[in-house]
């Protein structure tokens, strides 16, 4: 593994007297793809809000880029270069395509020239947010949002994002886009923490996997090593639905 | 009855309408991006009016009154929200609630040591004396076209902050979603602390423009809090257009009854908003969803 970036240990978290999360502990190195997956309930979702200081009631560390995150604000771990795609998108309603996306920079402060710069960027890239820049943003397609909430998260150019189940309820063609997104992101240095249900899709764009179960990590491997390996995607994800046969 | 008279008391609905307006969008911000129902604020109009006689016995100088009351006063806000609302909430809706609701009753007590239960006459400020004759439509006096005039002046002050400015899209954002807001960025404790301080600012400005039109006395901001609560429910919770609008009607609505059937103006307005929420029941324009 590359010089990790993100370090968790012993991440505990409870819901009132619900303890979710039972001593989680794993690592994102710098440039590099990690998915986390699991059935539902296993606390994939907790995982991340923790790691984001979204949960009131936790314990345990964690190190990104070697500062001390337990103790910050939400709007301090973003400062420092880490981004968040939450489950279900988000997307602000009642603003349009281009507040959404301002919103994503009004941490930076790093003047009008370069958030010009950066939106044009995002519009390249993303050619469908660029035509509905006046739109109301949650009356775009699902897909359409899960792209916006992705863009909103790269604006800033973080070191890491954590992804939320991107890929949920978004057509096939999207979801390839979506994946060469990930690719590219990781080419240029950028750290992806993801979340997937497809586990299929997550093995194949990752370098690493950790599957979580009741709270706990059960499994952890390089994912070429998880894809390869018949029963171990049995017995821990029983989650996939296909199988692509020598494809 | 005369035009003359329906005209004059129009126009004085006109003017109470404005200072409903002004109380009634500072209840709606805090509401709309707190969540907190605001029972002080009838207690921060109140201490704005006493304030302005405070500062206008210091000073002797309106105008200086008229900028010092919605900062100090305001400035009273951002520590109500800092030192008392902040630690309650994640709580539920009701703690903060009982809270401001008895902050609202020391504010009148400490009021009634400092200043005396009589109330006390506020002189209309020389220069707005007097008033203009419009042939063939009416007398209007100046004081009520400057309160009127100001809040329309306030109110497109606000909407250009909330609709044109980095910082009213932080607002509007926040009111809807804030922990999207934190998670990009931004400290959203400070932007309820500050919209707090915004509200509560308004709630005095609006006491110290009301108080030429009644007399100042520690109770004063009673029944102005149940007004302020109806305009808003007519208005829709969080609309800071529902609420000028509804603010201007149900000055209208008040004035208006009190000269056909003067006993019913009391509960005209109340009428007005059953009315109202039979036909729109989150209110004239409200979201129908609230934020949680
Ligand atoms: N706000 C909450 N209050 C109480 N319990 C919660 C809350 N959120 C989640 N839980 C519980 O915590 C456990 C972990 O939930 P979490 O959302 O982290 O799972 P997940 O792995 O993301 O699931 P999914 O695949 O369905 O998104 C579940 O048992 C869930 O019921
Ligand atoms: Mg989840």
């Amino acid at each position: 593994m590359a010089e990790t970036l993100l370090q968790v240990r012993d991440l505990n978290a409870w819901y009132g007297a619900a303890h979710v999360l039972q001593g989680i502990s794993l690592d994102v190195g710098k440039a590099e793809i990690v998915a986390l997956v699991g059935r539902n309930g296993a606390g994939k979702t907790t995982t991340v809000r923790t790691i984001m200081g979204l949960i009131a009631k936790r314990s345990g560390t964690v190190l990104f880029d070697g500062i001390d995150l337990m103790t910050r604000q939400p709007y301090e771990r973003f400062a420092l270069g880490l981004g968040y795609v939450p489950e279900e998108r988000r997307i602000v309603p009642g603003l349009t395509v281009r507040e959404n996306l301002t919103l994503g920079l009004l941490a930076a402060h790093r003047g009008a020239a370069w958030e010009a710069d950066a939106i044009d960027a995002i519009v390249t890239r993303f050619p469908r947010l660029g035509e509905r820049l006046n739109q109301e943003a949650v009356t775009m397609s699902g897909g359409e949002q899960q792209m916006l909430a992705i863009a909103r998260a790269m604006l800033s150019q973080p070191k890491m994002i954590l992804l939320d189940e991107p890929s949920e309820g978004i057509m096939p063609a999207l979801v390839d886009e979506m994946a060469e997104l990930f690719i590219e992101l990781k080419r240029g240095g950028m750290s992806l923490l993801l979340i997937e249900q497809n586990v299929e899709l997550a093995l194949e764009i990752s370098d690493r996997a950790y599957n979580l179960d009741q709270g706990r990590l059960v499994h952890e491997g390089t994912s070429a090593e998880l894809l390869a390996d018949e029963a171990i995607r049995e017995r821990y994800c029983g989650l996939i639905t296909e199988h692509h046969d020598g494809a | 009855m005369s035009f003359d008279l329906i005209m004059a008391q129009l126009f004085a609905g006109v003017a109470l309408g404005a200072v409903f307006v002004l109380l009634s969008t500072g209840l709606s911000v805090i509401f709309g991006m707190l969540g907190v129902v605001n029972f002080a604020h009838g207690a921060f109009f109140m201490v704005g009016a006493y304030a302005g006689v405070f500062i206008l016995a210091l000073t002797g100088n309106f105008w200086i009154a008229l900028a010092a009351v919605p900062l100090l006063v305001g400035a009273m806000g951002l520590a109500v929200e800092r030192f008392l609302v902040r630690p309650l909430y994640g709580r539920g809706s009701d703690y903060p609630l009982l809270l401001t609701f008895g902050l609202g009753y020391v504010l009148v007590e400490v009021v009634r040591i400092l200043f005396g239960s009589d109330g006390m006459p506020f002189e209309t400020p020389e220069l707005l004396t007097g008033g203009i004759d419009i042939e063939g439509l009416g007398y209007f006096q100046t004081y009520r076209l400057f309160v009127i005039g100001m809040t329309g002046l306030l109110m497109l002050c606000l909407w250009l902050l909330l609709e044109r400015t980095r910082y009213g899209l932080i607002i509007r954002a926040a009111s809807r979603d804030p922990e999207i807001v934190a998670v990009l960025g931004v400290d959203v404790r400070r932007v309820f602390l500050l919209v707090f301080g915004l509200g509560t600012g308004l709630a005095a400005l609006a006491g110290l423009l009301a108080a030429p039109m009644r007399t100042v006395n520690p109770e004063m901001g009673v029944t102005v809090l149940i007004e302020a609560f109806v305009v808003t429910v007519i208005g829709g919770m969080g609309s800071l257009l529902g609420g000028a609008i509804a603010g201007m009607l149900v000055g209208i609505v008040v004035s208006l009854t009190a000269l056909f059937m003067p006993e019913m103006s009391t509960i005209s307005m109340f009428a007005l908003m059953a009315l109202v929420l039979l036909v729109r029941p989150y209110g004239l324009f409200g979201r129908g969803v609230l934020a949680r």
